[in-house]
């Protein structure tokens, strides 16, 4: 039997915003949704590519030399990579001593990501903390992400899965049986505009969260706040009151927009879609929370 | 911090450190006139006296805590029995750019005349030097070792509690005891213990007229005074000078005075590495604490109060400056008095109390170069203690450092002690476990671990002078596999230590013989009762410790060649050894190779760590167990202090990818910029390494302060820290990081490679992010530092 793939991103260790005590948290690659703000791009696109940085380059050209597909060459800013001849194959990954060229993203076995994590175990049985899967879309990859759940409950790793809840209800109940809490962000109340800033409508996701109340599974709501997209008082009102009725809901971490994934983007040789955004300042910040404690009592700045 | 606090705080920060030739002259003249005339240990106690009679005293505005090793605060006195400054170290000190000493010219002039004369050819760093064999001093200037004895005493000793049960007067009448009880029949060692137990009763008569002259200036100044409060403290000061040191004390503010007087004795009779340490002061303070706020003679404000005077003075005792080529080098001021805080008490139980976190409030208020708490954190202690530490770790002083109390007690069961002594032991110094007030544990020395590697490569030649500084081991292109270079390191490793050990071993018999410290003898178990002094096997315990630098850069390095050159095959040793020595010049992808594509330690990848635990296993075998002059036997250890930088600087370029002279790896933490995966990475690959085996080992952490910015981020650190001890490992350390330290990651980010930043909901490397947020982290640290 094959055994189940997952396309990952990153692996971070010590993650300490990424649910409750010390964490390692696993990035599942790919996400059906595109919000402008996205500190994660790498993580929307559900395929593997290499990028070559420059500015990183030696000029060895020792990539040059192993390519089997002839897929690169030197070109007046570096190196050039013909994507058409290029097969994803690693050597110029695995050869380049200056890590100039960088793989987007790597396929683990769920036994390979389960090694990984279990590397820290003494730490979350010390702190209490587990496994986060995040992404991109972890239900997006629904085997992999189930599988992974369950080889982390087999061996009683706590674990925290965050997503947008974007995903279908039954898969979404699936994965529901083997997470010990979910982390779900909500973006905007209003359907138009999170169609807008998205990608995707936002009624899924609320039909998703209201089953998961249904069931009891515990969750906490994050809401990233942008100024000017979701922080006005009829938003976040509603969004308070919505949560409010989900009483799996243990409380709302407000995750202030930070323009620090400009560099990101640069990177990918992607065009970012936030440039007009700004960090909220510590008054807005202050109104929001103050805000939602109308709704819930345990509101927090940051993960 | 009230205001006499703020002023003395003030006096000490601003007071620069200078020299006084006092002590040399006083001495000197000493010598002139009673050398030959008395056994070793007795002319050294009446040294001792001759300083404690006549030295000048300073009683300073608003102290509450009297006398200096100098003069005046932040003084320092030189020990030209031990290690004679020539004029033109002298000059150097005067003038160098970083940690300078004022010396007044005149001073210079009178040195010249009356002391360097007199001491030329008869210090110990200059008998030593004329005895040395031409082996040794070839690796020793190619910067294969140390030696710590050329420049100070064997010392950094720490005191137990008893000096806080038993006055001088006490110590006096055990001595009279012992010598009733010496055995000149059958005891062929009888007279000279007679001599060292003289020795030490004449010290202890010295101590208590050290502080009869202090409480007869504070009397004398109290005549004068006409602030009528101020008056009141110069009486009590009196007062307590004539109980303290001869009796035992009463109250708190009496067993501080002791605690200093017996320190000041220690520190003036010799200059022993790392002067002195109180050990567990706040276990000895703890009845005293509580006694006077039960009898309403104390409150907290003014325990801490009183604590604080202590700080200050111990601020304000510079370290003694170097001698030689060294004095054009920078050093520190810090002369490393660490204070333990919380641990176990002798029973086993928990020994944090109300005094462990008074201490923690006064540091962190004082926020002072030293002396340096340390936390001790056993299954027992409490959260509420660590969380304390973890608040003022935040802060960003370097300061509390963390040490696993369970470890420090079973690295010591390990070696023999009983489990009391154990646990009352802890550490001192850097992190070097030891028995207080029972024990000499003498570092001897710094061992350049990657430079061995380095001369196996070279078959016993520096890399860098092309001399021939060792063995030869054989060429290494024509080795066939990697357990062959292994091997030959081994050899090499093997020389390198018994060559230091055979000169130590010759060194501690020369201070047994000539620089016995009959003082410091008196309070170290078991000196009085075996009639031996500290330096001769006295102690109820006498360790060696070699300190053993780089692991984190020899185990990188041997990855390298293990992956490269052995396993792929994908660069042969000779073009290795050619990039070597080239310093990689033109060889960039090599060097790039090397550093990047090589498993390192740091990362929990048990291919580099395998790679560790050999190196460190057989450092163990080259070191643990071989005798020491007094009986038993030396030990490892693995802290590196500062001297990895200058061990970088001796050191060629590396094969895992470090340029010529750059610093090696600190302690036993991994490369700079090796890891690359985090702190729990980092702990996993520390856990791998068997550290009950050592005397300590030393694992630096940089974090920025935003990564410790809430509560519950501390609880996380504290979580980090009960990880790393429930995994076994000795000591680890948090430096906040500053501004400072960021401009220099953005001008060489591969160096730092494993520095977290809180972003914004996340943490992320600082280096991976771009100039734009790297700035703005910058100023958003500065003003949290504010």
């Amino acid at each position: 039997m094959d055994e189940i793939k997952s396309t990952i991103f990153a692996i971070k260790r010590y993650a300490l915003h990424d649910g409750p005590n010390i964490r390692t948290t696993i990035f599942f690659k790919g996400c059906p949704l595109s919000c402008n703000w996205c500190h994660n791009p790498e993580g929307i696109d559900f395929n593997i590519s290499i990028i070559t940085l420059n500015d990183r380059c030696v000029g060895c050209a020792e990539c040059i030399a192993t390519c089997a597909h002839k897929a690169l060459q030197r070109s007046n800013t570096g190196i050039s990579r013909d994507d058409r001849l290029c097969t994803l194959c690693q050597s110029c990954v695995e050869t380049c001593p200056a890590l100039a060229h960088e793989p987007t993203g790597w396929q683990m076995t769920t036994q390979q990501l389960l090694h990984e994590i279990q590397k820290d175990v003494p730490f979350y049985d010390q702190s209490g903390g587990g496994v986060t899967i995040s992404g991109g879309e972890p239900l997006s990859q629904p085997e992999g992400l189930l599988a992974l759940l369950q080889g982390c409950a087999a061996l009683g790793i706590h674990r925290t899965v965050d997503s947008s809840a974007f995903a279908p209800t039954a898969t979404l109940l699936r994965i529901a049986r083997y997470t010990d809490l979910f982390l779900i962000d909500l973006k905007h109340m209003n359907t138009r505009l999170h169609r807008q800033y998205t990608g995707v409508a936002n009624d899924l996701i609320l039909h998703n969260l209201q089953k998961l109340a249904e069931i009891g599974r515990p969750a906490r709501v994050r809401i990233p706040l942008i100024p000017g997209v979701n922080d006005d008082e009829i938003n976040i009102r509603e969004t308070g009151a919505f949560v409010a009725r989900c009483k799996n809901v243990q409380g709302i971490d407000v995750l202030p927009y930070h323009p620090s994934a400009t560099a990101k983007y640069k990177k990918l040789g992607l065009k970012y879609k936030g440039m007009q955004f700004t960090a909220p300042t510590q008054d807005t910040l202050s109104t929001t929370v103050d805000l939602l404690k109308n709704y819930l009592s345990d509101v927090r700045i940051g993960g | 911090m009230n205001t006499r606090i703020t002023a003395l705080r003030e006096e000490s920060f601003a007071t620069q450190p200078s020299i006084s030739i006092e002590r040399a002259v006083l001495e000197t003249e000493f010598y002139k006139e009673n050398s030959g005339k008395y056994s070793l240990p007795v002319l050294r106690a009446l040294c001792f006296k001759h300083l404690c009679l006549k030295k000048s005293l300073h009683i300073g505005d608003g102290e509450l805590i009297v006398g200096e090793r100098g003069p005046a605060p932040k003084v320092v006195p030189t020990f030209p029995e031990l290690t004679c400054h020539s004029a033109e170290d002298l000059h150097i000190l005067n003038t160098r750019a970083m940690t300078s000493y004022r010396v007044a010219e005149e001073d210079i002039q009178r040195y010249q005349e009356e002391v360097i004369p007199y001491w030329q050819g008869r210090s110990m760093r200059d008998r030593i030097f004329s005895e040395i064999p031409d082996d040794w001093r070839i690796a020793y200037e190619a910067g294969l070792f140390t030696e710590f004895m050329e420049q100070r005493a064997p010392g950094h000793t720490a005191l137990d509690g008893t000096i806080y049960t038993m006055g001088m007067v006490d110590f006096k009448k055990r001595i009279a005891d012992r010598l009733a009880r010496l055995d000149y029949q059958n005891d062929p060692e009888a007279s000279d213990k007679a001599e060292q137990l003289q020795a030490m009763d004449i010290s202890c008569d010295a101590a208590i007229i050290f502080a009869e002259r202090h409480a007869e200036l504070a009397q004398t100044m109290a005549a004068t005074e006409e602030n009528p409060a101020r008056r009141a403290e110069l009486r009590h000061i009196a007062e307590i000078c004539r109980q303290v040191p001869a009796h035992t004390p009463r109250t708190f503010h009496e067993a501080l005075q002791m605690y200093w007087f017996v320190h000041l004795g220690i520190i003036t009779e010799l200059n022993g590495w790392d002067a002195m340490t109180p050990g567990h002061l706040d276990q000895h303070l703890r009845p005293f604490y509580e006694k006077d706020l039960a009898a309403g003679r104390l409150d907290r404000e003014k325990a801490k109060e009183l604590l604080s005077c202590l700080w200050i003075k111990v601020n304000n005792h510079t370290a003694p400056p170097k001698v030689g080529v060294t004095a054009k080098e920078s050093g520190t001021y810090n002369d490393f008095t660490q204070i333990n805080l919380g641990g176990l008490n002798g029973a086993g139980g928990d020994a944090s109390n109300e005094v462990s976190f008074l201490c923690l409030e006064v540091s962190d208020e004082l926020h002072l170069l030293q002396p340096q708490p340390s936390v001790h954190i056993s299954n027992k202690t409490p959260e509420r203690f660590l969380k304390a530490a973890t608040r003022v770790i935040r802060k960003g002083y370097g300061y509390p450092s963390v040490f696993n109390t369970d470890a420090v007690i079973m690295e010591q069961v390990r070696v023999g002690k009983t489990v009391e002594d154990a646990r009352e032991g802890g550490t001192s110094g850097c992190i070097e476990t030891g028995a207080f007030g029972k024990e000499a544990y003498i570092l001897t020395g710094y061992l350049n671990v990657p430079k061995i590697l380095e001369i196996t490569l070279n078959n016993g030649h520096d890399q860098l002078t092309g001399k021939r500084v060792s063995i030869e081991t054989g060429d290494p292109t024509t080795f066939t596999s990697f357990d062959e270079l292994y091997a030959a390191f081994t050899r090499q490793l093997e020389y390198v230590v018994n060559l230091k050990i055979r000169v130590n071993n010759y060194i501690e018999r020369m201070y047994a013989k000539y620089s016995p410290a009959p003082f410091l003898s008196v309070v170290i178990h078991d000196c009085i009762e075996k009639g031996k002094d500290y330096y001769d096997g006295g102690p109820r315990y006498n360790t060696n410790y070699i300190q053993c630098c780089g692991i984190g850069t020899v185990t990188d390095s041997l990855s390298a060649i293990k992956t490269h050159v052995y396993d792929t095959g994908s660069i042969s040793m000779e073009r290795l050894l050619a990039g070597l020595k080239n310093n990689f010049a033109d060889e960039e992808p090599l060097r790039l190779k090397l550093w990047n594509k090589t498993p390192f330690y740091g990362n929990d990848d048990d291919r580099a760590d395998d790679i560790m635990k050999s190196v460190y296993s057989s450092l163990y075998d080259a070191i643990d167990g071989k005798p020491n002059t007094k009986g038993t036997v030396y030990h490892l250890n693995m802290l590196s202090t500062t001297c990895h930088v200058y061990f970088g600087k001796m050191l060629g370029a590396s094969a895992n990818g470090r340029f010529a002279h750059l610093p090696e790896s600190d302690g036993t933490s991994p490369s700079h910029g090796a890891d690359r995966n985090g702190p729990t990475a980092v702990i996993k690959s520390l856990s791998k390494m068997d550290q009950l085996k050592s005397g300590g080992t030393l694992l630096n952490q940089r974090f920025l302060p935003s990564v410790l910015a809430t509560e519950q981020d501390l609880d996380k650190l504290g979580g980090l820290i009960r990880t790393y001890f429930t995994l076994g490992g000795h000591h680890i350390q948090f430096n906040v990081i500053d501004t400072k330290t960021l401009r220099s990651a953005q001008q060489h980010p591969d160096e730092y490679r494993n520095l977290l930043v809180r972003v914004a909901g996340y943490s992320d490397y600082f280096v991976d992010l771009d100039k734009e947020h790297q700035e703005e982290i910058i100023s958003r640290t500065e003003q949290e530092l504010t």
